[in-house]
């Protein structure tokens, strides 16, 4: 669980600053999503990452596995439940990560239709657009076209909420599984955690808000 | 502190034995005084229940100094009742107030079965500590112990380690009922010390591989455990024993 969750913690972090590449049209009006396309390509065209890709997917499979077999397990260690629970002791999202998960994997496939299918398979709702005699798929037109609509731009801020308090309680919770137990790091990831949290969550909810607010695009 | 008396409502769960349905029931007792443990509060009401002809609450408990670890009551969802850091025989009536409706519950755990009413088997964590937690020692002559050279802040890690006292509140507590911190503290106490370093390997996986056997759940690191431990123990002892499990997986010779 620990080890697939850093891989997948890893994969946000090129995610989302691949991603940010949109923002380059907030100071340059001319861009329009230039570098933003350029670097999906780059992402989509070289060899290695799409071998890294099919790492990813296995991760997320294995993540997925991993989370419902111990979500299972751990279910069945109390037949009798309590008739007062006992809520004070541990934070809610932590007590809750199997539902968090699934509400992320249900974001996830909404977002792996919109984006992810259309440039490997589809081609739904994508233009071609050159670049020094490259063409390649216009993913910032898409994604102008995708986040027009104010239902999307919800359900991904939703999507992002959850990711939010399943990564404040995952990031942290990774390394104690991973047995790191000095007291220093231990305070110091705790904050990086809700820190990395935090920062992830807001550059992934500026996306699709900026484009609906009409701030890129 | 005022002393006071108070009527209550006790709502405690009743089960004949393992195989039976259980089911809550409730009493009202009164003229309880503030300055009572909880447990006595439970003999007045054991008094009156065989006064009355009816069955006393059957219920563990034995030192009733906080030190054995014995009374294992889950009360108004929490084990050990509502103070910090605090065994259910010294909790003690000024907790609660008058008209207060209390419900006491047994530990809930597959591992931790109900025998009657308010007691359960903990005997998984005999075998775990069975399993390896203990040192080997030769016979002879003692060994002076003040010969063998220990780091002060190993000792006092161990010696917070080596406080619990085995209840199982944390398994209780736990929404995985998992035993990671009764076993973190066992492991680690005896790994920060020299004297526990020969078979340190060998006794992690095989206490761990004991725990998996009787049914305790998986950690979540969700901290319910360190918060309900009457001994406070903790929770960074479950990352240890973590790092002490990677380490004996990794290089263990067999």
């Amino acid at each position: 669980m620990g080890l697939t969750g850093i891989s997948l913690v890893l994969f946000l972090i090129v995610h989302a600053g691949i991603n940010a590449c949109v923002f380059a049209d907030l100071v340059d009006p001319e861009e329009n999503g230039a570098m933003f396309n350029k670097a999906a390509h780059f992402m989509g065209s070289t060899v290695l990452i799409r071998i890294t890709e099919i790492g990813l997917f296995a991760g997320i499979i294995l993540h997925i596995v991993q989370g419902l077999l111990l979500t299972a397990e751990n279910k069945k260690r109390r037949t009798v439940g309590y008739a007062v629970a006992y809520t004070a002791g541990s934070k809610w999202y932590s007590r809750s990560m199997g539902l968090l998960g699934t509400l992320i994997l249900l974001f996830l496939i909404l977002h792996l239709y919109h984006f992810w299918a259309s440039a490997r398979f589809t081609g739904r709702g994508l233009e071609p657009v050159t670049y020094n005699g490259v063409e390649m798929h216009n993913m910032f037109g898409l994604m102008k076209a995708t986040f027009s609509e104010w239902w999307v731009v919800i359900v991904y801020a939703l999507g992002c909420i959850s990711l939010y308090y399943h990564l404040a309680h995952g990031f942290q919770s990774a390394f104690k599984t991973l047995g790191v137990h000095n007291k220093r790091y231990n305070a110091m990831l705790s904050s990086l955690g809700y820190g990395f949290s935090a920062v992830i969550t807001i550059v992934f909810i500026l996306m699709p808000l900026s484009f609906v607010m009409g701030w890129v695009g | 502190m005022e002393h006071y008396n108070m009527n209550l409502t006790v709502k405690v769960w009743r089960q004949k034995n393992s195989r039976a349905q259980g089911n809550f029931e409730s009493y009202s007792v009164k003229n309880i005084s503030s300055e009572m443990s909880f447990l006595e509060m439970i003999d007045v009401l054991n008094e009156e229940l065989i006064v009355e002809g009816k069955e006393p609450i059957a219920f563990d408990h034995d030192c009733r100094e906080g030190i054995c670890g014995q009374c294992s009551m889950y009360i108004n969802g929490k084990p050990h009742g509502p103070w910090q850091a605090n065994t259910t025989c010294q909790l003690h009536m000024r907790a609660f107030k008058d008209g207060d409706t209390i419900v006491v519950e047994p530990w809930r755990s597959a591992a931790f079965p109900v025998i009657k009413d308010l007691m359960v088997d903990r005997s998984a964590f005999d075998r775990i500590v069975q399993a390896g937690g203990f040192v080997s020692v030769n016979t002879g002559n003692a060994v002076d112990g003040n010969s063998i050279p220990i780091n002060k802040d190993a000792a006092d890690a161990s010696f917070a380690a080596a406080m619990c006292i085995g209840c199982g509140a944390c398994v209780a507590a736990c929404k995985n009922s998992s035993a990671m911190l009764f076993l973190s503290a066992k492991v680690a106490h005896l790994a920060l010390l020299p004297q526990g370093d020969p078979e340190r390997k060998t006794r992690v996986m095989n206490m761990v591989a004991q725990m998996d056997k009787e049914g305790f759940g998986a950690c979540t690191n969700t901290g319910a455990c360190e918060a309900t431990c009457p001994k406070e123990i903790s929770i960074s002892n479950i990352a240890r024993l973590n790092h002490e499990y990677l380490r004996a997986g990794l290089t263990a010779e067999k």
